[in-house]
């Protein structure tokens, strides 16, 4: 049998740290530079298929489409908007006459059957487009979203200064 | 006078312990946090804005996304090309899909443009990927999401 004084010295083991928090601040540092606080993106859908005739067209869509028409001042901004040929003061007048178009043919068989139609001219700013889309494609109540009109084109593209 | 050496070999160590608990709760904050989805993104282009703008609920089927920056060109698949430049690379990307029995019209074209872009142009990019023998027809366009007021 070995007696106590026979028996290997306890050494205390110490772990090496250094290491481990060398790798530990690498990582650190990677995640911090890479870090970057996005904005949430969203998508709006356009409806652009090809190759139906007019006659299927019409069979799908029994509604004539509202015509938004943007007219583009020459720095790109927009300079007058038109809903079916009436001028409007801006996308807030926009936004109530379609909740009113939506409300009169009943909540949701409208959204599915109005269309817009955005005619734009060449040189407009896409932030315009964008906000037309928003106008008329829904509202928001609370944190919710009430869709309007989910239908959204754009007309055949007009020539660049025209 | 004697001194005694015991006293002042004796080692200093600090307690690493709270330090390393701080720091790995700092890298698993910026794990958490961390974006890879961002690959499609490009600082050069600046979204409009709208409060409609939500994450879709579902991912968008075979997205493809182009770029289209304020002064007209098209980043596509790390290429810079100009509107008209995109239809060669747009083809090829149809062919593959109709190679790998996938149809074109099932994918999804995500259209990234800066604010300040011309329409006219969002709007020729569109015809180019409609085109017969390239047969795309979902769009969707992306928009950055602004808070409500």
């Amino acid at each position: 049998m070995l007696k106590p004084k026979d028996l290997p010295k306890t050494e205390k083991v110490e772990l090496q740290m250094t290491p481990m928090i060398d790798v530990v601040f690498q990582l650190l540092i990677f995640f911090i530079l890479t870090f970057k606080i996005t904005t949430p993106e969203g998508d709006f859908n356009i409806k652009m298929p090809l190759g139906k005739s007019s006659a299927q067209l019409t069979k799908e869509i029994p509604l004539p489409p509202l015509v938004v028409r943007l007219e583009a001042g020459s720095d790109g901004r927009l300079a007058s908007i038109t809903l079916d040929n009436r001028k409007l003061k801006g996308f807030d007048e926009l936004h109530n006459i379609v909740l009113d178009r939506v409300g009169d043919a009943g909540p949701s068989a409208a959204a599915e059957e109005i269309e817009v139609e955005l005619d734009c001219d060449y040189n407009l700013n896409y932030e315009f487009v964008v906000e037309a889309i928003t106008a008329v494609s829904g509202k928001i109540e609370g944190n919710a979203i009430l869709p309007l009109i989910q239908k959204i084109k754009f007309a055949n593209p007009r020539k660049p200064g025209g | 006078m004697k001194i005694d050496t015991h006293a002042l070999t004796e080692t200093a160590e600090g307690d690493m312990t709270p330090m390393i608990d701080m720091t790995f709760q700092l890298i698993a904050f910026f794990m958490v946090l961390m974006n890879f989805g961002e690959g499609e993104q490009d600082e050069r282009i600046r979204l409009p804005l709208s409060q409609l703008a939500k994450p879709p609920d579902a991912p968008n089927v075979w997205p493809m996304t182009l770029q289209l920056t304020k002064v007209g060109t098209v980043l596509f698949n790390g290429e810079e090309v100009p509107v008209q430049g995109i239809r060669p690379l747009l083809l090829r990307e149809s062919q593959v899909m109709k190679v790998q029995e996938r149809d074109p019209k099932e994918a999804t074209v995500i259209i990234r443009a800066d604010a300040t872009a011309k329409t006219g142009q969002v709007q020729e990019l569109i015809g180019i990927c409609q085109a017969p023998e390239i047969g795309f027809e979902n769009f969707v366009l992306r928009a950055k999401q602004r808070q409500a007021d």
